[in-house]
């Protein structure tokens, strides 16, 4: 008997493969722990954007992105009505202690319950900028909080982390990334 | 009575809906041109938050914000381009909803000529096959031979 091959025969296969294609980067990306809404930076390896913000009331003053300059830093965005922001705070409260500048962006707040998320966990910040209409916050693209940037000494973007930063977090991406900068 | 329900529901399905819109009126400019730019560009931006949302659609606060920062833009006397260049340098190309052609995104605007090009491949190459099967007629001489043996093997049924 003669078996007649013709192209049309491998279309299931073809087809069958090309899924299981698509599947396997989809499944690799999900083994890598980043979530597919994740949206890539557009701001990492620019500068700073210039900002000028006013401390919250009875917490010091606020900051400018002059004082992103200088030493490798990091800038938190947070809000104390963001429950993941209290997640990761005591790993802000770590880094802190070890040395790191942590600069910070309150966002949308008011002066009373940011006070009193501070006084209950601890203040990890070197000086706080209250972002009240949201404005800065658009000019360093962020979209979701709490988000932390890596500053290098050069006052570049070079790191940013969507969402809450936990242990592993710290200790695999945030903690290697400031040494390798420090260098 | 039941036709008529049925009708009723059919129109209903086809009539186009109100889309929802996001927009506060205190955010509407007085300009009518003015106005119509800033929604024309609010509906091509991604809400980051609802991400299959335009910010002219979406109710978050971040969608606000930005609405407000395109807004302030037109105001300004910006021009469509520089506003969307602005969205784009902080969030990236992934804000717009109608991707702008460059060679990252040059497969995903040319898939559907691509596309539709195999399509036309696909049915030339059918077309071309059945023709050659209907223009594949005996020659001359095969005929004979198939005369030939068909008469063959007629006179040896006879014989037989």
């Amino acid at each position: 008997m003669k078996f007649n091959l013709r192209w049309s025969y491998f279309l299931p296969a073809i087809l069958l493969l090309t899924l299981a294609l698509i599947f396997s980067v989809y499944l690799e990306k999900i083994k890598s722990g980043k979530s597919i809404r994740d949206v890539p930076s557009a701001m990492i390896g620019k500068p700073v954007p210039s900002f000028k913000l006013p401390g919250i009331e009875g917490i010091g003053e606020g900051f400018s992105s002059k004082v992103l300059k200088g030493k490798t830093t990091l800038v938190n965005v947070w809000a104390s009505w963001c429950q993941p922001c209290h997640l990761e705070h005591k790993y802000l409260m770590k880094l802190a202690k070890q040395g790191v500048w942590i600069y910070s962006i309150n966002y949308k707040d008011t002066p009373q319950a940011a006070r009193l998320f501070l006084t209950k966990l601890g203040n990890p910040y070197k000086s706080i900028g209250a972002d009240l209409t949201g404005r800065v916050t658009i000019d360093w693209g962020v979209y979701g909080y709490p988000e932390t940037f890596i500053i290098d000494k050069n006052g570049y973007i070079q790191y940013r982390h969507i969402g809450p930063i936990m242990n592993d977090d710290l200790t695999q991406k945030i903690i290697p990334m400031i040494k390798r900068l420090n260098k | 009575m039941k036709t008529k329900c049925l009708i009723a529901v059919f129109i209903m399905m086809f009539t186009p809906m109100k889309t929802s819109i996001a927009i506060e009126p205190s955010e509407i400019f007085k300009d009518p041109v003015l106005e119509q730019r800033a929604r024309n560009l609010s509906q091509g931006l991604r809400c980051l938050v609802c991400q299959n949302q335009s910010i002219d659609d979406s109710n978050a606060d971040l969608a606000r914000d930005l609405r407000l920062v395109v807004r302030e833009r037109l105001r300004l006397g910006y021009t469509n381009d520089q506003v969307l260049d602005f969205v784009v340098s902080r969030y990236g190309e992934f804000v717009l909803l109608r991707p702008r052609l460059n060679t990252r995104t040059a497969l995903l605007w040319l898939s559907p000529v691509l596309i539709l090009s195999f399509g036309i491949i696909g049915i030339i190459i059918w077309f071309r096959r059945r023709n050659l099967i209907e223009i594949n007629n005996l020659s001359p001489e095969e005929e004979k031979k198939v005369l030939c043996l068909l008469s063959k093997n007629s006179n040896s049924k006879n014989g037989g």
